[in-house]
Formats: C-alpha cells, structure tokens, sequence
C-alpha cells in the first residue's frame, strides 16, 4: 500500500492510498483537481502533468524518451515534470508528493 | 476482408522526405509527414498560425464558402486561451456520471434498432444517429433537435468527395443564425444561451462569435466521430474474435480507443499559415504560405509506433496525435472519446458478430496521396448475442 499526496493549484492537498494502477488513475478515482487523464492513460494528451518534490525524484524514477518528448512541448514544464499516467502506484512510492501542474 | 484495411498512405513519402505537397484550390500545401514534426509544428504557433482567413487554415480551404471564424480554433494564443478556458468546463461534462448515463441510453437505442434489423447500413443508420443524438447532449438541447441533424446527413457541409458546397454549408449558418435568435428571445440552460451570457475579456461574445463556437462544434464532430465509429465496425468484421476479446476484458476499452483513434486517424490533417520564411523538414517554406499537420501520417510513424499499421488494442504508450496537438487539440474530445468507449461497451454486451456485406469507400484525393478516411456507405448484419 503506498501513500500518496497530491497538492492542486488551487493548494488543495489530497492524500489517498492504493496498491496497483496508475498515478493518474489514483488522481482520477479521488477527484484531484487538474488531473484529467482523459487519454486512460497511454501518454497521449498531456492531461495529467505533475511536478515531483525534488526530494522524491529518486524513489518516482526518471520519464521515458516518450514522455521526455511529450512534456518537452508543455509550456510550464521543468526538470520534476512527469505524466502520472507512466507512473505506477508500488510501495516504491510510498510518501511521494506530486504538485499538479495547472 | 481487404474493405476493412486502412493502408498508411504517406509511408513511401514520409520516410525518404519528410513532407507531402499538395495543391488546394490554387493555395497549396506542404505537408509534414513525422510525428517528431507535425508536433513542433503545431505547438509553435508563432511561426505557424491559426489566425488566418477564416477558413483557410482548413484543407481543403473554405475560404470560398464561409467567412465566420471558427473559434477558438481559428484564433492563435494569447487570445486562443481566454476562449478556450470559457469553453473547456462545458466541454468536459462527459465525463460526469449523468452525462454518460444518457449517452449510454442513446447508444444502447441505436443499438438495440440495428439489432432489430435485418441489414443496416453502418454510416446512415448506426454512427450518423449515434452522432447526431449524442449532439443534444453536448449542446444541452431538446432529444428531437436531432431529427433535423439526421435528416441533413452526413455531408450537410461538403459534396460528396472534397467538394465544398456553399448551398450545403448555408444550411447550416442559417439554421445555428436562427437557433441564436430563439436563445436570445427565450434563454435556456443550452449552450448557445450559455455563450451569450459569456464574457470574454470583460466583454460579452458577440452573435458572430457564439456562431463561430457553434459551428466549430457542429462541423468539427460530423464527419469524424461518423468515421470512428463507422471504421470500428468494420475492423469487427474483419477481426472476429475482437469483440469476444473485449467482453472477456472490458477494462482494455480505454486503451483499445486510443488505439482505433491513431490507426482511423478520422481527420487526416489540419492546417497552418506560416508567419516567416522558415523550414520544414529541411525544406523552405515561405511567408504566407500554407503547411499542414498530417495527423494521420504521424499516428504511423515507425519510429514513434511499433508495429504502426497493426491495430493493437492493448497498446499501453500510444502517443497518437488522433486528436491533435499542443493549444489547439481538439475540444470535442472528451465527447467523442465517450462516445466511442460506450459504443464499444455496449457492442461487446449486446453484439455477437458484425458482417460486412458491401462497402464503398470514401477515400481522400490529396496531392500526390490518396487516403481512404473511411466509408461513404458500409452495408452490414449484426447479430445479437
């Protein structure tokens, strides 16, 4: 079971809990503002754009070439960007933290 | 069944240049081919502007057959985001239980007739109805507004082919005119009333700006969403075990869309006017000249898609451009992508096979490229399960 934050623009933090699917998905289930994922999750429409707290980059993992190449066109991307539809929920991020892009 | 294959017109082009040329109506066109491409195309729009003559970011052109813009497509950033940040909490109702609950009753209908009847055509009977009802929802209007719709069918804004119709087109801008000035005698909750209470900008939208939202929304859904769902059905008939697949495994419905979406592709390419003298593709292009975002090239770039011309339904990283890119992709989206997931749920609870009988096919002169976009008429049996 991994615990997981999410904090809106509207600065709103929701913390929630799964075992298995995606991050996207776990933002979807729970409503979090921002987080629309509405290609289901093949990291298609940049719809679930997130920042990784920077002390938790280690634990979420780096993006793919394709996702690189997806968030290098999204204005307000940065070196924490990710697509949580690519990140699958494990223990491996319990206690992570995502700032939803806006 | 060869009917049912969708060939990758632009393979042969895209990999030894890059670019396609195309002439239109005397306006011509180059057209990007890769993924990489078409992308940075359309998320510079600096260079490459919506903001053109209404009508001539389209190809073909319609330029001749319309002067109202189309908004927010046809209007560049920074403007583009103020309409589109009014438009995109109405846009995204589809995805609110409600809202998918009527569009389940709609399909499931439409369903249920075709399951009734001996032999349907799929483009007349089945995806224009589903579109057409589908519509009163997306625009909040009575169920029997789509009757008209129907009645209209499916090239009330182009001749058949490529052809523009000015006639046909009239129809419709006469019909939203009127639909406008009933909304302003007596408002309503509809979204041509919702639009005339808008601002934008501090400023309330004009007629002929809610005309453009309202066109686009029209226009920009008809011959697509027809299309999708029409090109499902055939890859059915062609793939007897898919639909059993789905049923045994609904939670691919998701995936399986997107991946109908980039092998359909149903709008092959969109338009842009270049700003500046620039490249593309190592290739020169000049001010005030026209090049366009081949969606349907880039949806089968092997360098991006593996295994590209097959369809795949459980592709899990499938970064189609099927609805566009960057600011401008498509705001009818969420709609039809609804559309498309419950049809497919309800196909594979209520159907137990999809035969095509006859097909003719609507293919796409383009330049140097002919593409078949999907199907003028495909007459067909469906079995209940």
């Amino acid at each position: 079971m991994a615990k997981i934050t999410f904090i809106t623009s509207s600065n709103e933090k929701i913390t929630v809990a799964a075992t298995e699917g995606s991050v996207m998905e776990l933002a979807v289930n729970n409503n979090v503002q921002g987080i629309d994922g509405d290609c289901g999750g093949v990291c298609s429409c940049a719809t679930c754009h997130v920042f990784v707290a920077p002390e938790d980059v280690d634990k979420v993992g780096v993006a793919s070439e394709i996702e690189t190449d997806m968030l290098e066109l999204a204005d307000d991307a940065n070196e924490y960007s990710r697509l949580c539809c690519q990140i699958p929920v494990t223990d491996a991020i319990d206690n992570v933290v995502f700032t939803v892009a806006k | 069944m060869a009917k049912c294959k969708f060939a990758d017109a632009f393979k042969e082009e895209r990999e030894k240049s890059g670019i396609g040329k195309m002439d239109d109506q005397g306006d011509p066109v180059v057209m990007l081919l890769n993924h990489k491409d078409v992308r940075k195309a359309a998320h510079n729009y600096k260079a490459f502007s919506s903001e053109a003559v209404p009508g001539r970011i389209v190809v073909p052109s319609e330029v001749n057959i319309r002067t109202t813009r189309q908004i927010p497509f046809e209007v560049d950033p920074p403007m583009h985001k103020e309409y589109r940040s009014l438009l995109e909490a109405w846009f995204k109702r589809p995805l609110q239980d409600t809202y998918k609950e009527k569009l389940t009753t709609i399909i499931g209908t439409v369903l249920d007739d075709v399951l009734s009847k001996d032999k349907v055509d799929v483009v007349s009977d089945l995806a224009l109805v589903i579109q057409s009802r589908a519509l009163t929802l997306l625009l909040n209007v009575p169920f029997d507004k789509s009757v008209k719709w129907i009645s209209w069918g499916t090239h009330v804004f182009r001749s058949e082919g490529e052809a523009l119709d000015g006639d046909k087109a009239a129809i419709l801008y006469n019909y939203i005119d009127e639909e406008i000035d009933n909304a302003i005698a007596n408002p309503t909750d509809n979204l041509y009333s919702t639009l005339l209470a808008a601002e934008v900008n501090g400023k309330k939208l004009t007629k002929e700006e809610v005309k453009g939202v309202l066109i686009l929304t029209f226009a920009g859904g008809r011959d697509t969403v027809i299309n999708a769902l029409t090109n499902m059905m055939s890859y059915f008939s062609a793939n007897k075990k898919a639909l059993d697949y789905i049923r045994s495994k609904p939670e691919i419905i998701k995936t399986a869309v997107e991946e109908f979406i980039r092998y359909f592709s149903p709008l092959t390419h969109m338009g842009r006017v270049v700003t500046e003298d620039t490249t593309v593709c190592e290739h020169a292009v000049k001010a005030d000249s026209r090049i366009s975002l081949c969606w349907a090239s880039a949806n089968r770039d092997e360098k991006v898609f593996e295994n590209p011309d097959e369809v795949i339904l459980e592709r899990k990283v499938n970064p189609h451009v099927g609805f566009g890119f960057s600011h401008h992709n498509c705001l009818g989206a969420t709609h039809a992508r609804q559309i498309m997931r419950i049809t497919l749920k309800l196909l594979a609870e209520k159907v137990s096979d999809i035969t095509v009988l006859e097909a003719e096919e609507n293919i796409e002169n383009l330049g140097e490229f002919t593409r078949k976009v999907g199907y003028n008429s495909l007459k067909a049996t469906f079995k209940k399960r």
